[in-house]
């Protein structure tokens, strides 16, 4: 073949030297959204006493472990231009099934293995079905939201509460950092997944097919990548982060309910929105989905330190607040 | 005689609706440039997704290497070793040129891949093909010609025994086209078979051995390119004696008065101030290399990008530099060289993209009577030659070239003042090219003002008035009267003030 | 488009049969009162306020945008109305109000869209989340029951068949000769398909997708005067909860594609009522409520897989060699 020999070609005059803005512009969203979210931290200190302190900060990780890793999924699903509505729903049904084998006297590791493979497999059957018969995603994922959630109410109506001792060891263990900062063992599990996905993202050829697919499934299909592998393998992935968020979720609440975390999708495809991901496909990092993450803790938080609300002030203010963010985050973009 | 490589026989494929191939025979030799030639519609870009698996074969059979294969995905076929390069730029936008380039075969250690390899690697393949841009800038901020180059630089990456390249040269100028024929000898004379569509007959003759000619899905015969003169390839093609090529009458006839008037329009990162008059029955060329700012030129006169600086006249009267709207209120036309993402809108029938511009114009609330939109239609498939004549096929179902006169129609249906053609003949068959450039001279004639872009400089040259040169993004010239393919050459290629009448050089201050 | 159908069709024929074999009166309907009765009937009913939610649903969703607050604003809706009644207002005015103020969120919603370019997903979250919350202010939390003949004729009247269904097909009727004897319908898809080329072509992008947020909020009001009339009730929290999730699912089962464009209405309307007779089909049939929503999610895997554009069609590979 051609022999790697470089031609030196002189670059003709007036051709368009690449790469003038575009690098960082791809980065811009995310960035807008951490500068927003710091700034929304900064009001929140300056306002209420005893907001700025590390622990406020670590417990934004610790009341979202769950969330962060449901994110982590739905943005390599989103970044091929498909949505998982399933997410919420698997955990619900991820806590049921962790609550009542646990209840039935299973071992833990047995508990935990059987619990990802259920959602791992639910994301492959999703991600099949998606691919072999052209259905769209939000279809199948929303009758993998209804089946979810109608296999909790088969397993059990009740809630069922976890007295595992090594289930309640690592619920209640918590790790100290450096500043008498405590976190759980679940921010630690959050925080290897996130690194895990950007690895994986980034680093690995399944990660960048991920993005090429979103860009254009056709282009991608004609270039020979394997989007088939792609296409299916970020539904599983999504479902086994459901099942891990399900598990942190039961670690949390301790107990499995067939009507735990209803709407939690919602969520999650907020986080990752909110994180400069484009529905569309193709654009977006893991980063700003856990920024996203954190942005919609914040406004929990802030929501919680003010304290006095009305349910329905709080939903409006919630409103209002995810708004603030978004519009602060269109206008840092549009400027730069 | 060696073996073939690839060897098709009895080809045929079908769309719902369509025979787009009936029993096609094409052979290909290693060590040979072989041009697949034929009108838009042909079947030109079927018979090679045919052959690389992403269309299936209703009939007959394909052998590639000696063996009987049949590839169910792009992927297998190029696997085998079948690298191609297809007609739209099929790249994702949102990636990187060095990932665009080598996405599917990265460097990597130890299973990640190696970024820093990875762009050295895909700077070096950019570097052969005589491209000189960062590897790691988004590829969508590349103007269309730089991602086909992308694409070819992707191509010939690997070690492939064939190569193939769907008019892989229609939106580039006579430098990348040299640098291209220059790696596609080198690959013949290592034995690989390169497949190559291209409407430009020029390049055909200058390049390949051997051709296979279509017409409408069937084979007309295989040729020695030595042996067959142009006149008869065209026949061949067309199936008839070539009327229309002839010669464009210059108008003799004196220019109206000024039509369009730019004052110091610019915009910063895009295109320095300029000055443009168009008069009325003119046709003004725009003429300059791939990012000396010609295609920027046209957005901004349109509104498609906002101009920062400067003010439009229309009519003498000042338009707002608020959008395409205020543009096409006041008589301006545009029709964009990206025809995929700025042009067609794939989903909707022939007949509803003809008429987009023109219902745009009216609001929702007039819609263009069934029966007018029915007569427009009937009137442009038959003026332009569109084909299939199926008004309710999905645009994006036509062949990339019916798919730019359709676009043209829509302009031509709103009866603008001034129409602003960006590269409106790319992958044009020649046929039509003719008949696009004696429309644009007929309407030229009736009155209307025509700005003319296109890499090709002998069409820009012959279809025009007047052609302004631009470089790096700036007004260099004007070209007035009768003007040469040499004189604008001069100008592009810079240092501009030697060989050129200085009589007609009006250089711009900027 | 037509072969489409044929699917939604068949199952919703499969459904109504399944309903006979069960209970066999299933499609007897009786005239009493001037007014009718019936399984049927009680469907057409039911389904109303998804239809016409579903409708408004279409045209956003032709134009790739998705409108998820609209079970919040149906309840804004009910609020809204209930409250005035409730206070001694006329049920005309309150109504008269309530679609004001909700042509107002619609307003929101498309400038959230096509002024500031937010995606429709998270825009409309916005409303979705904070809408309970503007019509539990409305009603300060609580459930307020109204007695108002006029009002309750929008829910539960008469006119032969149930107001509602009429309501629903009065605007089915509307939408369907605006979009296609306008170019609204054109322009829509347009739009939808490919909107920088639109642009271009000199399409006014921003008012068509004001336009539809707009409409789909009068729709999800008008469903919030049913489901609140029919109940003669405002129900902040529950009035509309999850109806966006049926809305959009009855389009998508329609035939109509979330990534924008072409869309169908009649598709739209076959989808409502094939959800709507699914939820009476759990109940008739008397399947246990445990697994309602399974037997639900098998009911709509099942439909998609018929209309998948890829079929149960088995690709025939030949023989694959890779050449050495
Ligand atoms: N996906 C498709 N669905 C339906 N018809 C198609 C499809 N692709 C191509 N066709 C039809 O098949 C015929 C051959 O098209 P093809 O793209 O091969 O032409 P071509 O020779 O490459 O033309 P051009 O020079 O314009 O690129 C045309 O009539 C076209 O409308
Ligand atoms: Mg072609």
């Amino acid at each position: 073949m051609i022999t790697p020999e470089v031609t030196a070609t002189a670059t003709a005059p007036g051709r368009p030297r690449g790469g003038l803005v575009n690098v960082p512009k791809r980065f811009l969203p995310v960035i807008a959204t951490f500068v927003v979210f710091v700034a929304t931290f900064g009001v929140g200190s300056v306002r209420y006493e005893g907001f700025a302190s590390g622990q406020v900060m670590a417990n934004l990780f610790i009341d979202n472990a769950f969330l962060i890793v449901l994110a982590v999924g739905m943005t390599f699903v989103i970044l091929t231009g498909g949505i998982d509505l399933s997410v919420g729903s698997v955990v619900a049904l991820s806590t049921m099934i962790a609550a009542s084998a646990l209840q039935a006297g299973w071992p833990a590791w047995l508990v935990v293995v059987t619990v990802l493979a259920t959602g791992s497999a639910l994301g492959l059957a999703m991600g099949w079905v998606i691919h072999r018969f052209g259905v769209q995603p939000f279809i199948v994922t929303l009758a993998g939201m209804f089946l979810a959630r109608g296999l909790c109410f088969v397993i059990s109506v009740e809630s069922v509460s976890i007295k595992d001792p090594a289930f309640r060891e690592l619920a209640t263990g918590s790790i100290e950092l450096p500043g008498g900062v405590t976190i759980t063992y679940g921010v630690v599990i959050a925080l290897v997944t996130v690194l895990a996905a950007v690895y994986v993202l980034h680093l690995t050829r399944f990660g960048r097919t991920v993005y090429a697919v979103g860009g254009s499934e056709s282009s991608a299909r004609l270039m020979g990548l394997a989007t088939t592998r792609v296409k299916v393998g970020v539904y599983v992935i999504s479902g086994f982060c459901s099942a891990l968020g399900g598990l942190l979720f039961s670690l949390y609440m301790l107990s499995g309910y067939s009507l735990h975390a209803v709407g939690m999708e919602l969520d999650a495809i907020a986080a990752v929105v909110v994180g400069g991901s484009l529905l569309s496909g193709g654009v977006g990092f893991v980063i700003g989905s856990v920024v996203g993450v954190l942005v919609l803790g914040t406004i929990q938080t802030l929501i919680s330190f003010e304290g006095t609300l009305s349910s329905w002030w709080t939903k409006i203010v919630i409103g209002a607040l995810l708004l603030a963010f978004i519009a602060l985050q269109r206008i840092i973009v549009r400027r730069t | 005689m060696t073996e073939p490589v690839v060897d098709m026989r009895g080809i045929s494929v079908e769309f719902p609706g369509v025979k787009a191939l009936q029993e096609v025979d094409f052979r290909l030799f290693p060590g040979e440039v072989h041009a697949l030639m034929g009108e838009n519609g042909a079947g030109k870009s079927t018979l090679i997704k045919a052959l690389t698996g992403v269309h299936r074969i209703a009939a007959g059979e394909v052998r590639y290497a000696g063996e009987r294969v049949s590839f169910s995905a792009p992927a297998e076929a190029q696997a085998a070793g079948i690298s191609t390069v297809y007609q739209e730029v099929n790249l994702c936008g949102n990636l990187t040129v060095a990932e665009n380039i080598l996405l599917g075969r990265e460097p990597r250690k130890l299973g990640r891949i190696d970024g820093k390899a990875m762009r050295a690697r895909a700077a070096e393949l950019l570097a052969r093909i005589g491209l000189h841009i960062d590897p790691g800038s988004v590829l969508e901020s590349h103007p269309i010609a730089v991602q086909q180059l992308v694409a070819i630089a992707r191509a010939v990456a690997v070690d492939a025994r064939v190569l193939v390249l769907d008019e892989p040269t229609s939106s580039l100028d006579a430098d990348e086209v040299a640098e291209l024929f220059r790696i596609i000898r080198v690959l013949r004379d290592e034995g690989v078979a390169v497949l190559f569509v291209t409407h430009f007959l020029e390049q055909v003759y200058e390049i390949s051995d051997r051709m296979t000619v279509l017409r409408n899905g069937r084979l007309v015969g295989e040729h020695m390119t030595a042996a067959l003169s142009r006149i008869d390839l065209v026949s061949a093609m067309l199936g008839r004696e070539m009327g229309v090529l002839e010669e464009i009458e210059r108008r003799s006839g004196t220019p109206g008065e000024p039509l369009l008037v730019a004052e110091g329009l610019g915009r910063k990162g895009s295109v320095a101030p300029f000055d443009l008059e168009i008069r009325k029955g003119e046709v003004v060329g725009l003429a300059g290399l791939l990012g000396s700012g010609r295609t920027e030129v046209a957005r901004l006169l349109f509104g498609a990008d906002k101009a920062d600086s400067g003010r439009l006249l229309v009519d003498g009267k000042q338009v707002r530099l608020t959008g395409p709207r205020a543009a096409i209120e006041a008589g301006v036309a545009f029709s964009s060289e990206d025809r995929k993402a700025e042009g067609i809108v794939a989903d909707l029938s022939v007949r509803d993209n003809l008429i987009l511009a023109m219902q745009a114009a009216r609001g929702w609330a007039r819609p263009v009577p069934r029966k007018l939109a029915d007569e427009l239609v009937a009137k442009y498939i038959e003026l332009l030659d569109i084909r299939p004549a199926d008004p309710d096929r999905a645009v994006g179902n036509l062949s990339g070239g019916n798919q730019q006169k359709v676009l043209l129609a829509r302009w031509l249906v709103t009866q603008p003042k001034l129409l602003i053609l960006d590269e409106p003949t790319r992958g044009i068959d020649v046929g039509a090219k003719a008949q696009i450039q004696k429309v644009v001279a007929d309407l030229a004639a009736e009155g209307m003002a025509v700005l003319f872009i296109s890499a090709e400089l002998e069409e820009v040259v012959r279809v025009s008035d007047r052609v302004v040169v631009m470089r790096d993004r700036q007004k260099v010239a004007e070209l007035d009267g009768e003007v040469g393919v040499d004189d604008v050459m001069a100008l592009i290629a810079g240092g501009g003030d030697h060989g050129v009448d200085q009589g007609v050089e009006k250089a711009v201050a900027s | 488009m037509k072969n489409r159908l044929l699917w939604p069709v068949v199952a919703l024929v499969a459904l109504l049969m399944l309903n006979v074999v069960v209970t066999p009166s299933f499609f007897s309907v009786r005239l009493q009162d001037g007014h009718l009765y019936g399984s049927l009937i009680d469907i057409l009913r039911n389904g109303a306020p998804t239809l016409l939610i579903a409708l408004g649903m279409t045209l956003v969703i032709a134009t790739r945008g998705i409108d998820l607050s609209v079970g919040a604003v149906a309840a804004i809706a009910g609020a809204v109305t209930c409250t005035h009644i409730a206070s001694g207002g006329n049920a005309w005015v309150a109504m008269g109000l309530a679609l004001a103020l909700c042509a107002v969120l619609g307003l929101w919603n498309g400038f959230l869209v096509s002024v500031l370019g937010i995606q429709p997903i998270i825009a409309t979250l916005v409303l979705m989340t904070a809408g309970r919350g503007i019509a539990m202010l409305i009603t300060e939390g609580q459930i307020i029951t109204v007695n108002d003949d006029s009002y309750r004729q929008v829910g539960a009247g008469f006119l032969v068949l149930p107001i509602a269904i009429l309501i629903s097909l009065a605007v089915l009727g509307l939408v369907a000769l605006v979009t296609r004897r306008t170019a609204l319908g054109l322009l829509i898809e347009s739009v939808g398909v490919n909107p920088s080329a639109s642009r271009l072509a000199g399409v006014r992008a921003r008012t068509i997708i004001w336009t539809v947020y707009v409409f789909a909020a009068l729709c999800a009001a008008v469903a919030g005067l049913m489901i609140s009339s029919n109940v003669s009730a405002a129900d902040a929290n529950n009035a509309g909860l999850w109806i966006e999730m049926d809305a959009i699912l009855a389009v998508v089962i329609g035939g109509t594609s979330l990534a924008g464009g072409r869309y169908s209405l009649t598709g739209t309307l076959l989808g409502a009522l094939i959800i709507q007779t699914l939820t009476t089909t759990v109940y008739t049939i008397g399947i246990a409520p445990e697994i309602t929503l399974v037997f639900k999610a098998i009911v709509v895997i099942a439909v998609c897989l018929m209309q998948a554009p890829v079929g149960i069609r088995v690709r025939v590979r030949g023989k694959q060699g890779v050449p050495a």
